[in-house]
Protein backbone atom coordinates (compact mmCIF):
# COMPACT_ATOMS: atom_id res chain seq x y z
CA UNK A 1 0.00 0.00 0.00
CA UNK A 2 2.71 2.62 1.39
CA UNK A 3 4.79 1.70 -2.59
CA UNK A 4 1.72 2.97 -4.07
CA UNK A 5 2.12 6.55 -2.14
CA UNK A 6 5.35 6.58 -2.59
CA UNK A 7 4.99 6.42 -6.07
CA UNK A 8 2.93 9.28 -6.08
CA UNK A 9 5.44 11.61 -4.01
CA UNK A 10 8.49 10.42 -5.51
CA UNK A 11 6.30 11.59 -8.91
CA UNK A 12 5.77 15.06 -7.31
CA UNK A 13 9.23 15.47 -6.68
CA UNK A 14 10.62 14.45 -9.82
CA UNK A 15 8.24 17.37 -10.84
CA UNK A 16 10.39 19.42 -8.87
CA UNK A 17 13.45 17.87 -10.16
CA UNK A 18 12.17 18.54 -13.76
CA UNK A 19 12.28 22.10 -13.39
CA UNK A 20 15.84 21.70 -12.04
CA UNK A 21 16.71 20.14 -15.14
CA UNK A 22 15.24 22.40 -17.26
CA UNK A 23 16.70 25.25 -15.28
CA UNK A 24 20.00 23.91 -16.26
CA UNK A 25 19.50 23.63 -20.20
CA UNK A 26 18.16 27.52 -19.97
CA UNK A 27 21.36 28.47 -18.10
CA UNK A 28 23.45 26.07 -20.65
CA UNK A 29 21.56 28.34 -23.21
CA UNK A 30 22.32 31.41 -21.90
CA UNK A 31 26.11 31.07 -21.82
CA UNK A 32 29.07 30.23 -19.91
CA UNK A 33 28.10 32.94 -17.11
CA UNK A 34 24.91 31.74 -16.15
CA UNK A 35 26.19 28.18 -16.83
CA UNK A 36 28.84 28.31 -13.79
CA UNK A 37 26.81 30.67 -11.47
CA UNK A 38 23.84 27.32 -12.21
CA UNK A 39 26.86 24.63 -11.81
CA UNK A 40 27.97 26.18 -8.28
CA UNK A 41 24.98 26.04 -6.87
CA UNK A 42 24.31 22.44 -8.34
CA UNK A 43 27.65 21.11 -6.84
CA UNK A 44 26.86 22.87 -3.78
CA UNK A 45 26.71 20.02 -0.72
CA UNK A 46 23.00 20.59 -0.11
CA UNK A 47 22.23 20.66 -3.60
CA UNK A 48 23.90 17.14 -4.14
CA UNK A 49 21.92 15.91 -1.60
CA UNK A 50 18.78 16.74 -3.37
CA UNK A 51 20.39 15.04 -6.69
CA UNK A 52 20.75 11.61 -4.66
CA UNK A 53 17.07 12.35 -3.50
CA UNK A 54 16.14 12.31 -7.50
CA UNK A 55 17.96 10.02 -8.23
CA UNK A 56 16.28 7.81 -5.64
CA UNK A 57 12.95 9.38 -6.78
CA UNK A 58 13.95 8.48 -10.50
CA UNK A 59 15.34 4.73 -10.04
CA UNK A 60 12.09 4.08 -8.40
CA UNK A 61 9.50 5.50 -10.03
CA UNK A 62 10.81 4.19 -13.34
CA UNK A 63 10.79 0.64 -11.77
CA UNK A 64 7.88 0.98 -9.99
CA UNK A 65 6.23 2.31 -13.35
CA UNK A 66 7.10 -0.89 -15.25
CA UNK A 67 5.60 -2.34 -12.31
CA UNK A 68 2.09 -0.17 -12.71
CA UNK A 69 2.08 -1.13 -16.32
CA UNK A 70 2.21 -4.77 -16.17
CA UNK A 71 -0.87 -4.55 -13.55
CA UNK A 72 -2.63 -2.27 -16.42
CA UNK A 73 -1.72 -5.23 -19.04
CA UNK A 74 -2.90 -7.95 -16.39
CA UNK A 75 0.19 -9.45 -15.26
CA UNK A 76 1.42 -9.57 -11.54
CA UNK A 77 -1.95 -8.69 -10.29
CA UNK A 78 -2.09 -11.16 -7.70
CA UNK A 79 -1.10 -10.70 -3.80
CA UNK A 80 1.89 -12.75 -4.42
CA UNK A 81 3.30 -11.31 -6.92
CA UNK A 82 2.46 -8.00 -5.51
CA UNK A 83 4.93 -8.70 -2.79
CA UNK A 84 7.57 -9.73 -4.21
CA UNK A 85 7.82 -7.44 -7.63
CA UNK A 86 7.60 -4.83 -4.79
CA UNK A 87 10.75 -5.81 -2.59
CA UNK A 88 12.39 -6.22 -6.21
CA UNK A 89 11.72 -2.50 -6.97
CA UNK A 90 12.89 -1.27 -3.66
CA UNK A 91 16.05 -3.61 -4.21
CA UNK A 92 16.48 -2.47 -7.45
CA UNK A 93 15.81 1.56 -6.86
CA UNK A 94 18.34 1.34 -3.83
CA UNK A 95 20.93 -0.53 -5.52
CA UNK A 96 20.69 1.94 -8.46
CA UNK A 97 20.39 4.95 -6.81
CA UNK A 98 24.05 4.06 -4.31
CA UNK A 99 25.46 3.17 -8.06
CA UNK A 100 24.80 6.38 -9.60
CA UNK A 101 25.39 9.12 -6.85
CA UNK A 102 28.95 7.02 -6.65
CA UNK A 103 29.68 7.29 -10.03
CA UNK A 104 28.22 10.47 -11.50
CA UNK A 105 27.10 12.73 -8.34
CA UNK A 106 29.96 12.26 -5.75
CA UNK B 1 -32.46 21.05 -33.10
CA UNK B 2 -29.06 19.81 -32.68
CA UNK B 3 -27.66 17.59 -35.48
CA UNK B 4 -25.20 16.19 -32.68
CA UNK B 5 -25.72 12.30 -32.14
CA UNK B 6 -26.89 12.19 -27.94
CA UNK B 7 -23.22 10.14 -28.09
CA UNK B 8 -21.16 12.88 -29.44
CA UNK B 9 -23.43 15.41 -26.85
CA UNK B 10 -22.16 13.75 -23.59
CA UNK B 11 -18.81 12.83 -24.60
CA UNK B 12 -16.88 14.33 -22.47
CA UNK B 13 -18.99 15.88 -20.53
CA UNK B 14 -19.91 13.16 -17.87
CA UNK B 15 -17.91 12.49 -14.64
CA UNK B 16 -15.17 10.89 -16.05
CA UNK B 17 -14.97 13.99 -18.40
CA UNK B 18 -11.50 13.39 -20.34
CA UNK B 19 -10.72 10.76 -17.78
CA UNK B 20 -9.80 7.98 -21.26
CA UNK B 21 -7.45 10.22 -22.94
CA UNK B 22 -5.80 10.90 -19.25
CA UNK B 23 -5.40 7.55 -18.36
CA UNK B 24 -3.49 6.94 -22.42
CA UNK B 25 -1.64 10.13 -22.35
CA UNK B 26 -0.03 9.08 -19.13
CA UNK B 27 0.52 5.13 -20.14
CA UNK B 28 2.18 6.56 -23.72
CA UNK B 29 4.15 8.72 -21.69
CA UNK B 30 5.44 6.74 -19.05
CA UNK B 31 6.59 4.02 -22.14
CA UNK B 32 8.58 6.64 -23.86
CA UNK B 33 10.36 8.01 -20.68
CA UNK B 34 11.17 4.34 -19.69
CA UNK B 35 13.78 4.71 -22.62
CA UNK B 36 14.66 8.21 -22.87
CA UNK B 37 14.81 8.15 -19.21
CA UNK B 38 17.64 5.31 -18.96
CA UNK B 39 19.27 7.03 -22.25
CA UNK B 40 19.73 10.62 -20.02
CA UNK B 41 21.01 8.15 -16.68
CA UNK B 42 23.46 6.56 -18.73
CA UNK B 43 24.74 9.95 -20.97
CA UNK B 44 24.91 11.72 -17.56
CA UNK B 45 26.84 9.03 -16.04
CA UNK B 46 29.17 8.62 -19.09
CA UNK B 47 29.88 12.55 -19.79
CA UNK B 48 32.55 12.93 -17.63
CA UNK B 49 33.19 16.46 -17.31
CA UNK B 50 30.20 19.02 -16.52
CA UNK B 51 32.46 22.06 -17.92
CA UNK B 52 30.56 24.23 -19.97
CA UNK B 53 32.27 23.68 -23.11
CA UNK B 54 31.66 19.87 -22.50
CA UNK B 55 28.23 19.84 -21.82
CA UNK B 56 27.49 22.65 -25.12
CA UNK B 57 29.75 20.05 -27.22
CA UNK B 58 27.64 17.51 -25.79
CA UNK B 59 23.59 19.20 -26.15
CA UNK B 60 24.77 20.15 -29.68
CA UNK B 61 25.26 16.84 -31.05
CA UNK B 62 21.99 15.55 -33.24
CA UNK B 63 21.10 12.45 -31.31
CA UNK B 64 21.35 14.58 -28.12
CA UNK B 65 19.58 17.21 -28.92
CA UNK B 66 16.50 15.18 -30.62
CA UNK B 67 16.43 12.90 -27.89
CA UNK B 68 16.67 15.54 -24.94
CA UNK B 69 13.80 17.89 -26.88
CA UNK B 70 11.51 14.25 -26.81
CA UNK B 71 12.57 13.76 -23.31
CA UNK B 72 11.59 16.88 -22.05
CA UNK B 73 8.06 16.64 -24.03
CA UNK B 74 7.53 14.14 -22.79
CA UNK B 75 8.64 14.95 -19.03
CA UNK B 76 6.31 18.13 -19.27
CA UNK B 77 3.24 16.06 -20.57
CA UNK B 78 3.21 12.90 -17.98
CA UNK B 79 4.15 15.36 -15.39
CA UNK B 80 1.37 18.07 -15.74
CA UNK B 81 -1.28 14.65 -16.06
CA UNK B 82 0.35 13.25 -12.41
CA UNK B 83 0.26 16.86 -11.05
CA UNK B 84 -3.20 17.46 -12.02
CA UNK B 85 -4.26 13.76 -10.71
CA UNK B 86 -2.71 15.17 -7.42
CA UNK B 87 -4.80 18.42 -7.49
CA UNK B 88 -7.76 16.58 -7.82
CA UNK B 89 -7.42 14.30 -5.34
CA UNK B 90 -6.47 16.72 -2.66
CA UNK B 91 -6.79 20.63 -3.49
CA UNK B 92 -10.79 20.85 -2.59
CA UNK B 93 -13.36 23.59 -3.69
CA UNK B 94 -14.13 24.13 -7.34
CA UNK B 95 -12.42 27.57 -7.69
CA UNK B 96 -9.27 26.73 -5.83
CA UNK B 97 -8.86 23.39 -7.70
CA UNK B 98 -9.47 24.80 -11.09
CA UNK B 99 -6.43 27.56 -9.88
CA UNK B 100 -4.36 25.38 -8.85
CA UNK B 101 -4.47 23.47 -11.87
CA UNK B 102 -4.16 26.55 -14.13
CA UNK B 103 -1.65 27.57 -12.07
CA UNK B 104 0.37 24.22 -12.89
CA UNK B 105 -0.46 23.80 -16.46
CA UNK B 106 0.81 27.06 -17.24
CA UNK B 107 3.99 26.54 -15.18
CA UNK B 108 4.31 22.74 -16.89
CA UNK B 109 3.74 24.77 -20.45
CA UNK B 110 6.44 27.44 -19.72
CA UNK B 111 8.99 25.56 -18.89
CA UNK B 112 8.54 22.89 -21.28
CA UNK B 113 8.80 25.22 -24.48
CA UNK B 114 11.55 27.19 -21.83
CA UNK B 115 13.45 24.11 -21.74
CA UNK B 116 12.61 22.97 -25.50
CA UNK B 117 13.85 26.00 -27.01
CA UNK B 118 16.98 26.28 -24.91
CA UNK B 119 18.36 22.62 -26.49
CA UNK B 120 17.34 24.03 -30.02
CA UNK B 121 19.33 27.34 -29.49
CA UNK B 122 22.44 25.10 -28.74
CA UNK B 123 22.15 22.95 -31.31
CA UNK B 124 21.94 25.79 -33.47
CA UNK B 125 23.89 28.28 -31.99
CA UNK B 126 27.17 29.50 -33.15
Amino acid sequence: MWLSSLHRITGLLLSLGAVALAVWLIALASGAESFSAVSRVYGAGWFKLLLVGWTFCFFYHLANGVRHLAWDGGYGFDPAHIRVTGRIVIVVAVLATAAFSYAAIF
Amino acid sequence: MSLMTPLNRVLGLGTAKGAGEHWWLQRMTAVALLPLGLWLAYQLLTLGSFSYASVVAWVREPATSILLILLVVAVGYHSVLGVQVVIEDYVTGKGTRAATLMASTLAHVGLTIAAVFAVLKIAFGS
